[in-house]
């Protein structure tokens, strides 16, 4: 390829990333058609890579990526007479210019409907990724290890039901955008978990997920700013990407937060989610993602593991465990007295959670005793809660550190 | 606009073990349901529950056979439907919540959009 073709592809990609809800959301809200509307946004993005190679690529490419799929739309509409729909026309709104305070973006009514609590959540983040965030179905299927074929019956299956059973194309109204609001975040904050710590096969991170999963809560929040949950869950994928790339070592294998090296961890992305966060913690009483994200903000400026500010990361975890009861959550809370006051009162706070049946298949609950098992240099027993981590993990990467660990236990035997 | 069948399913055990006061009440939210649909009632019905059922299949032979009881035998069985015109899902939604059904836990309702012909 030439430099001008490279730079041509490299405009489209840019434009891809940046500008796909939009086109895709502008060109629904013209066709009520979200399969004829996807398939006019890709031949838009299609056509852009021949004309700006002759052409140059325009001043606003989102402008014109838009336009070019409107008016795809507009022909097949109007040409093909015998254009007939498999599914009935969304309901949506005639776009109206409304008071400032009304919520009216096309991304957002994308956003809000790939949402909707009629949607089962494995249906709402397949289409989330695939309509808002433009990842092709075998990725969004790679990302979840389920066959292609599985996540496009999936896809075709949620769009049938928003036609027929005519979910809207729509903003919800005032009364009900908080709840939909934390709707979508949860949506946002699964993509980016199931990312963070890819649950199977050999990579801790898959980027294409986390990435997809900060562009959203960067979207939402720059639509709707003044929304503070909003504001925490950016906050906090943004403290937690920073530290995305000293999680695994160059031969792949795990390293903990407490051996990571902090001098690697991304600065500038650190100092905007604080800023965020403080921003986020303006409302009170503060919520789940403001408080786990404070916790992260801990992490992120404490100079060492054993220099972290443990005693309030623990009140941090009490706190959230009050908002949002779950096993998890104290799971974590243990970790942190664990590191306050030591590794045996770390295995006496853990020990009720061990009758936890949520946490029964968790392997990080048998990874946490095997840790403070080690430290108190009871060999027998780490060793045993490590092949029951083992055991419990089906992520490589996780099991290769277990692995290490156990034999590293082993050998005091 | 378009049609929805609310299905409305639940214990009849449950349900026959209600209290006169408790079917009071529970009278009280259908009635309040309709005054909210207004104009998007169309019709609405409380069923025998399902013992008071009659099914009939065919067999590969296209023998008809009648049979005691519901079609599918569940816990939870149907007692009553709705028939609406509205808008879109929100708006069934909405109204959906209201029914009395919600206030217990053996009970609940099925939204189910209508096909439309033509």
């Amino acid at each position: 390829m030439s430099n001008a073709q490279v730079e041509v592809v490299a405009a489209v990609a840019e434009a891809y990333r940046r500008d796909w809800a939009k086109v895709l959301s502008v060109t629904v809200q013209m066709t009520r058609d979200l399969d004829l509307a996807e398939e006019c946004a890709q031949d838009a993005y299609a056509q852009a890579l021949q004309t700006w190679g002759e052409r140059g690529v325009p001043d606003r490419p989102g402008a014109w990526l838009t336009t070019s799929a409107r008016n795809r739309a507009l022909d097949v509409m109007r040409h093909d007479s015998v254009f007939r729909r498999r599914m009935p026309l969304l309901v949506a709104d005639e776009a109206v210019q409304g008071p400032e305070e009304v919520l009216d973006d096309d991304r957002l009514r994308l956003i809000f409907t790939c949402t909707h609590p009629a949607l089962s959540t494995d249906a709402q983040v397949a289409l989330t990724l695939r309509l808002v965030c433009g990842l092709s179905t075998p990725e969004v299927a790679r990302a979840f290890l389920v066959p292609p074929a599985t996540m496009a019956a999936r896809i075709t299956r949620a769009k049938k039901k928003i036609a027929a059973a005519r979910i809207p194309y729509r903003v919800p109204g005032p009364d009900q955008l908080e709840e939909r609001v934390g709707a979508v975040l949860e949506v946002v904050h699964l993509i980016f978990t199931t990312g963070h710590t890819a649950p199977f096969g050999s990579h801790l991170v898959r980027r294409d997920l986390t990435d997809s999963a900060i562009r959203l809560a960067r979207l939402l929040h720059l639509l709707m700013p003044a929304d503070a949950e909003i504001t925490a869950l950016l906050a906090l994928l943004l403290l937690n990407a920073a530290r995305q790339e000293t999680r695994m070592a160059v031969d792949g294998r795990l390293v903990l937060l407490s051996e990571q090296d902090r001098s690697r961890w991304d600065r500038p992305l650190i100092a905007e989610g604080q800023s965020l966060l403080t921003e986020a913690l303006l409302r009170r009483p503060p919520t789940r993602y403001a408080l786990q994200a404070a916790i992260a903000a801990l992490h992120a400026e404490a100079p060492s593991w054993a220099d972290t500010d443990w005693e309030e990361i623990v009140s941090l975890y009490e706190v959230l465990h009050r908002l949002w009861p779950s096993p998890v959550v104290e799971l974590n809370r243990v970790v942190a007295v664990g590191m306050r006051d030591g590794p045996q009162a770390g295995l006496d706070a853990l020990s009720p959670l061990l009758a936890e049946p949520a946490l029964a298949t968790y392997g990080y609950l048998s990874a946490t005793r095997a840790d403070f098992l080690r430290q108190l240099e009871n060999w027998p027993k780490a060793a045993v809660a490590y092949e029951e981590a083992l055991a419990l993990t089906d992520n490589e990467v996780e099991r290769v550190f277990l692995t290490e660990r156990l034999t590293e236990v082993s050998r005091n035997l | 606009m378009a049609k929805y069948m609310i299905l409305i399913y639940g214990d009849a055990e449950q349900w026959d073990a209600m209290t006169e006061e408790q079917w009071q009440a529970h009278n009280a939210g259908h009635a309040a349901f309709v005054a909210k649909a207004g104009i998007r009632f169309l019709d609405g019905q409380q069923l025998e529950t399902a013992p008071t059922a009659t099914s009939l299949r065919a067999d590969a032979a296209g023998r008809i056979h009648i049979t005691d009881g519901p079609f599918l035998e569940t816990k939870e069985g149907l007692g009553g439907y709705y028939l609406l015109e509205a808008a879109d899902l929100d708006e069934v939604l909405e109204l959906a919540k209201l029914l009395p059904e919600l206030n217990y836990t053996h009970s609940g309702v099925e939204i189910r959009p209508v096909v439309e012909h033509g």
